[in-house]
């Protein structure tokens, strides 16, 4: 025990002691959020909305109104030909066109339809989809008033579906990167400086003296992931605290579950920083394979940016295999769902199969390999 | 049992497949002796003692050092030797007490014990001074000796030194000596691989390892004798070329 103390002490001491790894450790999960939560967002605001047509038209004013009244669209510039539009996309100065057809309000009168194209800049094409999904919403609402207005006050026989988000009826972003960030920075900071550390004093030649020494292999891996794991708490408590408080994601399941699930994730991490350490030799290898091959991975097939369920079902088998994804699943459970246990067995049963095989092979790996 | 033998293997093997690292040596080592471990690189001078440090297993062959197995005492073996490596290898970002505290801890002397122990080693070494010094800040020579008193931490029977003065300068060289001489006359057994054939004049007895076995084992002087050549650099020139024509090509 006092072998295993020395060394783990040891271990703290060469982490303060390199102020720039403290504070890449501790001020990373900051920014991450900050930036995610400010810069990042997937939401649409102020989207640019040029009409085409003629607003003299009664019809036509009336439902630039009601898209000027939408918190989402700004009316842009109003003009008559649809040349223009190429134009304006071009400039980047608008970000979907709406054209009325000439004579709009005397033909919904007398023919009773009327057409409305609405071309959307398509280079970008999520934020064109949900801007003209935006625009769409508005013109369904002028329909439903037409429809009513038109065949008097009792029900007609359309039917308009009331949309409603149960878990995030604002639509924020940030309850989907809430998680996803707490799943990216844990595998990082476990995995990365963990891997580090060991291909560290494996490069050095202090590796070579520890195992000379009565330690035995077992306990310099746990000394080792000691302080990584203490690290990875104190972060996973910062991420909580500004996503609650900063960020307001709120944390409705139990907060113990959310800690026990996260501290299976991160001995999962922690596993496989000793993997990357078994099979690299030098540090920059260390850095480059958790770099490349683990934080990209985890960025694009986690769920995180990308959802894994429009993904070719080919790389959703991929996706499957990073641990990240499942944690962030049951996080996203615990914290916008606000669900017990039970709702997460299976993805936590694979998220435990996945932490054992990699300790399992990790430290099989580095017992053989000395 | 033969107590003046602190190492003694018979027919000692390592396999790497179909290489054959270490190919039935047998020799022992005497208590209180320095004994020089030589030969080129890749005669299999690390294997064997990697062996020897309980690191690893014996294809063939059986051992004891310092009276343990070397095949079921592989834990014992670690507890009661010394070890320091030919690449410089303590802690660089730790203060000089700071790594002695670590050492001192791994091998289980307690928090006193270290405590008197570093002031004892601060002393020899006259480096009061640098107490609070980070390790990587001193001078190679300096670090040398420092690792080699760590490596004495636990006051082992045995230490191993492989190429402890690689990279180092002539006079720094001397005085690593001297402290060599020092632990021997306090009873220590000095187990050293060394490249620097002046160096192998200082033991007591020197073993030749060429292509996996012990091409030769005696006093040096005995072995200038016998091959009548006036150092240990031409013993070693004559006895490294007299290598099997067979494992040539293996060797290269």
């Amino acid at each position: 025990m006092r072998e295993f103390r020395s060394f783990v002490t040891k271990e703290f001491r060469h982490i303060f002691r390199d102020r720039r790894t403290v504070l890449i450790v501790l001020i990373m999960p900051v920014v991450q959020i900050v930036l995610f939560g400010f810069a990042i967002s997937t939401e649409i605001n102020n989207a640019r909305v040029d009409i085409v047509g003629d607003l003299s038209d009664p019809s036509v004013r009336r439902i630039v109104t009601r898209i000027d009244n939408n918190g989402y669209l700004n009316i842009g510039k109003v003009y008559k030909n649809t040349a223009d539009i190429d134009g304006r996309f071009r400039k980047g100065k608008a970000d979907v066109a709406v054209c009325f057809e000439n004579e709009f309000d005397d033909k919904l009168n007398s023919l009773g339809t009327a057409s409305i194209r609405i071309i959307g800049d398509g280079s970008d094409p999520n934020s064109a989809q949900m801007i003209v999904n935006y625009v769409t919403g508005v013109i369904n609402d002028e329909q439903g008033d037409i429809d009513v207005a038109w065949s008097g006050t009792g029900p007609s026989g359309s039917s308009t579906p009331a949309v409603k988000y149960m878990y995030n009826p604002g639509m924020l972003s940030s309850y989907n990167f809430v998680p996803g960030v707490m799943g990216l920075i844990l595998m990082l900071i476990c995995s990365m400086m963990t891997a580090v550390s060991i291909v560290k004093e494996k490069e050095t030649g202090t590796m070579e003296l520890l195992l000379v020494s009565p330690l035995k292999p077992v306990w310099i891996i746990v000394s080792k992931m000691i302080p990584y794991f203490t690290l990875s708490a104190v972060n996973l408590a910062t991420i909580l605290l500004l996503s609650r408080f900063v960020m307001h994601v709120p944390l409705r399941g139990s907060l113990l579950l959310l800690v026990f699930i996260s501290l299976t994730f991160i001995v999962a991490s922690l596993a496989i920083g000793l993997l990357i350490s078994v099979i690299s030799s030098t540090q920059k290898t260390a850095l480059l394979i958790s770099g490349m091959g683990l934080t990209m991975p985890t960025m694009i097939f986690s769920g995180i940016i990308f959802p894994c369920e429009s993904m070719p079902s080919i790389l959703q088998y991929v996706s499957d295999i990073i641990p990240a994804k499942w944690y962030i699943i049951m996080m996203k459970k615990i914290m916008i769902e606000g669900v017990g246990f039970g709702y997460m067995v299976k993805e936590y049963i694979i998220l435990l199969a996945m932490t054992a095989f990699l300790l399992f092979v990790s430290t099989r790996l580095f017992k053989n390999r000395l | 049992m033969e107590c003046d033998k602190i190492i003694k293997v018979t027919g000692l093997t390592k396999r790497f497949g179909n290489f054959t690292a270490v190919d039935h040596i047998t020799f022992d080592v005497r208590k209180g002796e320095i004994f020089g471990f030589l030969g080129a690189n890749g005669a299999g001078k690390t294997t064997a003692m990697k062996i020897l440090c309980g690191l690893s297993l014996p294809t063939e062959g059986s051992g004891t050092v310092d009276g343990y197995d070397i095949r079921t005492q592989q834990e014992l073996i670690k507890r009661n030797i010394g070890y320091m490596s030919q690449k410089f290898s303590l802690y660089p970002d730790l203060k000089v007490w700071e790594n002695i505290r670590l050492f001192g801890g791994i091998y289980g002397l307690g928090f006193k014990e270290i405590k008197q122990r570093t002031a004892e080693m601060l002393q020899s070494l006259g480096m009061e001074d640098l107490r609070n010094e980070p390790v990587g800040s001193l001078p190679l020579g300096w670090k040398q000796k420092l690792a080699f008193s760590i490596a004495m931490v636990h006051k082992p029977p045995l230490v191993f030194l492989d190429e402890p003065t690689g990279g180092v300068d002539p006079e720094t060289r001397r005085m690593f000596w001297e402290m060599i001489y020092r632990a021997v006359g306090e009873g220590t057994t000095v187990f050293v691989t060394t490249h620097y054939m002046d160096e192998a004049e200082y033991c007591d007895r020197v073993s030749i390892m060429v292509d996996g076995v012990i091409a030769d084992l005696d006093a040096p002087d005995a072995l200038k004798d016998k091959y009548g050549v006036p150092d240990m650099d031409s013993v070693f020139r004559t006895v490294a070329a007299r290598r099997p024509a067979g494992k040539e090509a293996a060797g290269a």
